[in-house]
């Protein structure tokens, strides 16, 4: 039970661009155990991209090998990758991806379409999902009936409700603003604390203080691992922006 | 991903934008609807035309005199002249060669017919005993002349349908009344039943015997056709044959005469719609690919357009083929519905035509099948291609795609 959830030993990544090659990732060994709440961050260029495009196995490394949930994973063919994606890797994007045609319950079917499950199990687990983030009321709503938060919450529902192993967040609140923004992290946290593992790509200090938890990239190498002493909590920032939206209005 | 989950989201894809989907499909519409109408209307004019000669009676030779030319089969006879007689037609019934049924002469002049002040110019036929029999073409009122009467060369006549209401206020009342055909007076003993060949109202014609024909209208020994009527079709070759040496025999020349098998006619007209057909078949097959081409062309903006979506799909899981197949259903399933509607349009085209044209509509139920399999079998193929290209999308280019 007191293996990693992901552990990576030294993962190369390297492009070749033309006649140059580009080393995006170059050595990096960690490992992350579950229940954790981890954040990546890292200036552009630093090679934290790749390093969740080949966590969430959309992209297999050069050299290195990857394990999740104890299975090598690095060297799977792209069937495989798909299935490990579709069962074990929930993605929430910066742009959210939902599907404009679809509903904010049908959206949040589709992994589940995709992993076979019937029908009537599959409306019942997703309306189970969008209850997690808070949305039970806005599930037959289209996207664009619903604000940015919402649509981030719906998608967030969508990488839970396959129960996977982990969430890989890439900026979820990049496109947010403050208030939004803390409402994601609210309900990360509160997956975090139900157990769920999370990583998070971001390039804000304040939404990292959010983990526990801080992978520093640069130059494709893991420059630092800082542990958060204390977590700033979402709930209580939350809490005091309403209070001030109140004395605004006074 | 199953194929109920793959309709379902290609139907909801085809319908997010119904005006390009019918754009789409205008070109498989077009086509399916253009070959159903043409075989339904190719195949009604043919089985009328064919249906028209079998109701002229089976089983049938004709012998005219002179060549005939033009394609085989065909009757366009040369002016050859005149060249069979009666005495052949006599001739030729004692010989009773097997498988000769009935043999009969016909010669058509057109003369006045005249009954009191009433006149109609008509075609007058100096035929044989047979004739109704051999045509198939029976007589309603009173009965045709027998053979007494041809031998005799008596002074009777059986009026087509039409010229008997044109000089009488009822067909019944020509019965027993004497009227003038040209220089003589004739005793109506019969009317023919109504019948068109539907080129021709058979009903303008009267019928006498050759022989009163022969000896007190024209005064000429000659006879324009014989047709001679076999057992069964089987004989049809074996009796052409016969009589290409008969008449080889006793005219010396084969320019002064020639031998008509009906079933040449029918083999003839078969060889020259079935060419049509073809035809018509070759020019639907190309307005279906041009409509191919153009599902292909949208399939590839949709793929392009799509970059994003299906980057997310593969993201949550979606392997390749299940990409494949989702373009793939989408494109089959437009142009199945652009064949659905093109076979709906072409049914009710070719019912209209005919409605306005009097051209019969025979609608096939195989065109109907084949022109659906081929639309769907085009959106099969050029369907692929866009679809494979999404398969092969890569999920992080895709997923940043803006």
């Amino acid at each position: 039970m007191n293996q990693p959830v992901i552990k990576v030993e030294d993962l190369w990544k390297i492009y070749q661009l033309g006649e140059v090659q580009v080393e995006a990732l170059r050595g990096v060994s960690f490992e992350i155990e579950e229940g954790e709440f981890v954040a990546v961050m890292g200036p552009s260029g630093s090679g934290k991209s790749t390093l969740l495009n080949i966590l969430g196995c959309l992209d297999r490394p050069t050299r290195g090998r990857y394990f999740l949930d104890g299975q090598e994973v690095s060297q799977l063919n792209e069937n495989q990758l798909a299935q490990i994606r579709n069962q074990k890797i929930g993605f929430v994007f910066q742009t959210f991806n939902l599907l404009p045609r679809l509903t904010a319950l049908q959206n949040v079917e589709l992994p589940l379409i995709y992993a076979g499950v019937p029908s009537q199990k599959r409306k019942e687990q997703a309306i189970k999902s969008l209850e997690a983030v808070g949305l039970e009321d806005r599930v037959h709503h289209y996207p664009n009936q619903l604000s940015g938060g919402q649509q981030q919450r719906v998608a967030i529902a969508r990488a839970l409700v396959n129960n996977p192993s982990i969430i890989l967040a890439d900026e979820p609140t990049g496109n947010l603003d403050t208030r939004s923004s803390e409402e994601i992290m609210y309900i990360l946290q509160g997956l975090n604390r139900e157990g769920k593992t999370i990583i998070l790509v971001t390039h804000e200090r304040d939404i990292a203080s959010h983990t526990r938890r801080i992978l520093h990239f640069r130059d494709g190498q893991l420059v630092d691992d800082e542990i958060v002493e204390q977590p700033l909590e979402a709930g209580e920032i939350l809490k005091e922006l309403r209070e001030e939206k109140v004395v605004e209005s006074l | 991903m199953n194929l109920s989950e793959t309709l379902h989201s290609a139907i909801s894809s085809i319908l997010s934008n119904k005006l390009r989907s019918f754009l789409t499909m205008l070109g498989i519409i077009i086509g399916v609807a253009a070959v159903i109408a043409m075989i339904s209307l190719g195949e009604g004019t043919t089985e009328e035309i064919v249906g028209q000669i079998g109701s002229l009676g089976s089983n049938q030779i004709t012998v005219i005199p002179g060549r005939s030319r033009g394609m085989p089969g065909m009757p366009v006879a040369s002016r050859g002249g005149n060249m069979l007689e009666w005495e052949h037609y006599l001739q030729l019934r004692d010989f009773t060669f097997p498988g000769i049924k009935n043999i009969i002469v016909e010669n058509t002049t057109s003369f006045p017919i005249t009954y009191g002040r009433e006149s109609v110019r008509g075609r007058v036929v100096g035929t044989t005993p047979q004739y109704p029999e051999v045509r198939n073409f029976k007589v309603d009122i009173g009965r045709f002349f027998d053979q007494r009467e041809l031998d005799n060369a008596e002074r009777v006549i059986v009026l087509g349908r039409t010229i008997a209401q044109d000089l009488f206020p009822s067909p019944e009342e020509a019965l027993g009344k004497k009227i003038r055909v040209g220089r003589i007076t004739a005793t109506v003993i019969g009317v023919m039943e109504e019948k068109s060949t539907g080129i021709q109202d058979l009903g303008e014609q009267v019928f006498i015997p050759l022989t009163t024909m022969q000896k007190r209208l024209t005064g000429s020994k000659y006879i324009q056709s014989m047709t001679i009527q076999t057992e069964t079709e089987e004989n049809l070759d074996s009796v052409a044959q016969f009589l290409e040496t008969f008449f080889l025999n006793r005219l010396k020349d084969p320019e002064k005469f020639s031998i008509i098998n009906q079933q040449d006619i029918l083999d003839t007209i078969n060889q020259v719609t079935g060419t049509m057909t073809l035809f018509l078949t070759a020019i639907t097959g190309i307005s279906l690919l041009v409509g191919g081409i153009g599902i292909m062309n949208i399939m590839l903006v949709s793929v392009t357009e799509r970059t994003r979506e299906i980057g997310l799909r593969k993201a949550i899981g979606a392997r390749p083929f299940d990409i494949l197949i989702q373009f793939v259903i989408e494109s089959s399933l437009l142009s199945a519905l652009g064949g659905l509607i093109g076979i709906v349009l072409g049914i009710v085209g070719s019912q209209v035509i005919s409605k306005f044209t009097s051209y019969p509509a025979i609608i096939s139920v195989e065109a109907i099948i084949i022109a659906f399999s081929i639309s769907v079998g085009i959106g099969l193929f050029f369907g692929i291609y866009p679809a494979r290209r999404a398969s092969q999308l890569d999920p992080i280019v895709a997923l940043r795609y803006e």
